[in-house]
């Protein structure tokens, strides 16, 4: 094992598990507020996620290798597939969130749609949001290392040369800094989460924390290859 | 050439069809190992999840520990099990269980543990046993929640008994990975869109088993919210 590669495969895991995580925020934004508007929307764009959730990474990857070859994008796309799955219910929660005498009062005081959405709406789901975000970030660090398996470069690398050379040693430090990644990532999120929304007391922190997990009526996201 | 005639070009041949390594033997594999791997997973989690849900003790380690859960990458783990135990069938049973374990019981515990409380006292008044009313009233209302993570266990680990041919098993994988190695994408891409067609089905079928697990009344409420 070649200690000096060690920095470069950790930010390209960084960098795969963050830019999906990104890019389905992007689009789950846009998404979200349309199916909170349009309630009709969101059950069928809700099925299609999670058939798409439900496509085993590996073979996702292979599917797109003629039209983007062996390319960080063809790990990106499937990953931020993925990610939809968790950001958009979790936008939407987010926007449910919002309390109706809030949106009301909003209103009265002369918000426009527009100016509402961006000003009252969207800061007050970002909790949500950033629960959503917590686990996309993780699942996408860990399974950014399957596409080692098509030969994109990450901290996979360290568990598939391991493997192949029969050394346990430097399947631990693959898996081991993989955790180690997600678990820094997800704490940089709810640091986040506090600089972003101040006015949440922080006392009160352990009953209400957004935890994704276990949002009834969603599957349980992440860890499948 | 696309993704889909590289796969149709493999698997017209007449070859492709028969005998130990053809795609009818290789798709069994893989419903084996996971069915297998979830059958074993629910038998742990389900009674585990409602033991949880109904006592609510231990529930906050397990809400933990299922999201640290998903930092775990699943190769490292099929890989390192592969090191440890050789070519054992533990070797793939152990990550596949694992990986299926932790969504079933997160949502069997949040189903059974977010049954309404006036229905828990309405089933107490009528005398039912502790364990009439668990059984009787808090698992079927639980159960959109019951499959939903039998669901997604079942998701997780058809998808790794895919990444399981990795370490010398057989399934679908075994096509992707061969394919691989001596860069025969056709053969890649035929075992990808196996994989893909058999993920589908897989959530077709769990779409069944809610329309038949799932109470009636119960079924009316969803469509009415």
């Amino acid at each position: 094992m070649n200690w000096a590669q060690v920095p470069t495969l950790i930010w390209e895991s960084a960098y795969l598990g963050i830019v999906p995580a990104l890019l389905g925020l992007v689009i789950s934004v846009p998404l979200g507020i349309a199916c909170t508007r349009w309630k009709w929307l969101y059950a069928p764009v809700l099925s299609t996620t999670s058939v798409l959730y439900a496509l085993p990474s590996l073979a996702l990857f292979i599917v797109l290798i003629p039209y983007t070859g062996l390319t960080d994008t063809t790990v990106i796309i499937p990953l931020t597939l993925f990610s939809l799955c968790v950001l958009l219910p979790a936008v939407v929660d987010g926007f449910r969130s919002v309390p109706e005498p809030v949106r009301q009062a909003a209103t009265a005081m002369g918000f426009g749609t527009t100016r509402r959405l961006v000003q009252v709406e969207l800061p007050l789901a970002v909790p949500i949001v950033i629960g959503g975000l917590r686990v996309a970030v993780v699942s996408s660090i860990s399974l950014a290392s399957v596409g080692q398996l098509i030969g994109v470069s990450s901290l996979g690398y360290l568990i598939v040369d391991g493997y192949q050379r029969d050394f346990p040693e430097e399947i631990y430090v693959g898996g081991g800094l993989i955790i180690a990644l997600a678990l820094i990532c997800d704490l940089l999120l709810v640091l986040l989460r506090r600089v972003l929304t101040p006015w949440r007391p922080r006392r009160a922190r352990r009953q209400v924390e957004p935890l994704p997990i276990g949002v009834p009526v969603r599957p349980l996201p992440g860890g499948a290859a | 050439m696309s993704f889909f005639s590289f796969a149709w070009n493999w698997l017209k041949q007449p070859q492709q069809w028969h005998g130990s390594e053809g795609i009818p033997i290789r798709i069994l594999e893989q419903l084996y190992f996971s069915a297998v791997a979830l059958l074993i997973a629910a038998l742990i989690a389900i009674p585990l999840g409602i033991l949880i849900g109904h006592t609510g003790r231990g529930a906050v380690l397990v809400v933990n520990v299922a999201n640290a859960w998903r930092a775990i990458p699943t190769l490292g783990l099929l890989v390192l099990l592969a090191i440890w135990l050789g070519f054992s069938v533990l070797a793939w049973l152990v990550p596949l269980v694992v990986l299926g374990i932790p969504p079933i019981l997160v949502n069997v515990y949040e189903g059974v543990a977010g049954v309404d409380p006036e229905l828990k006292d309405a089933a107490r008044g009528m005398g039912m046993t502790p364990w009439q009313q668990v059984r009787k009233v808090e698992v079927p209302v639980a159960m959109p929640l019951v499959v939903l993570g039998l669901r997604t266990g079942a998701i997780f680990v058809v998808a790794t008994a895919t990444i399981a041919a990795y370490i010398g098993l057989g399934g679908l994988g075994r096509y992707i990975i061969d394919g691989l190695a001596v860069e025969n994408y056709g053969e890649v891409a035929g075992g990808a869109l196996f994989v893909v067609l058999l993920a589908l089905a897989v959530q077709a079928l769990f779409v069944g088993v809610r329309r038949v697990a799932v109470p009636a009344g119960l079924r009316q409420q969803e469509h009415s919210s």
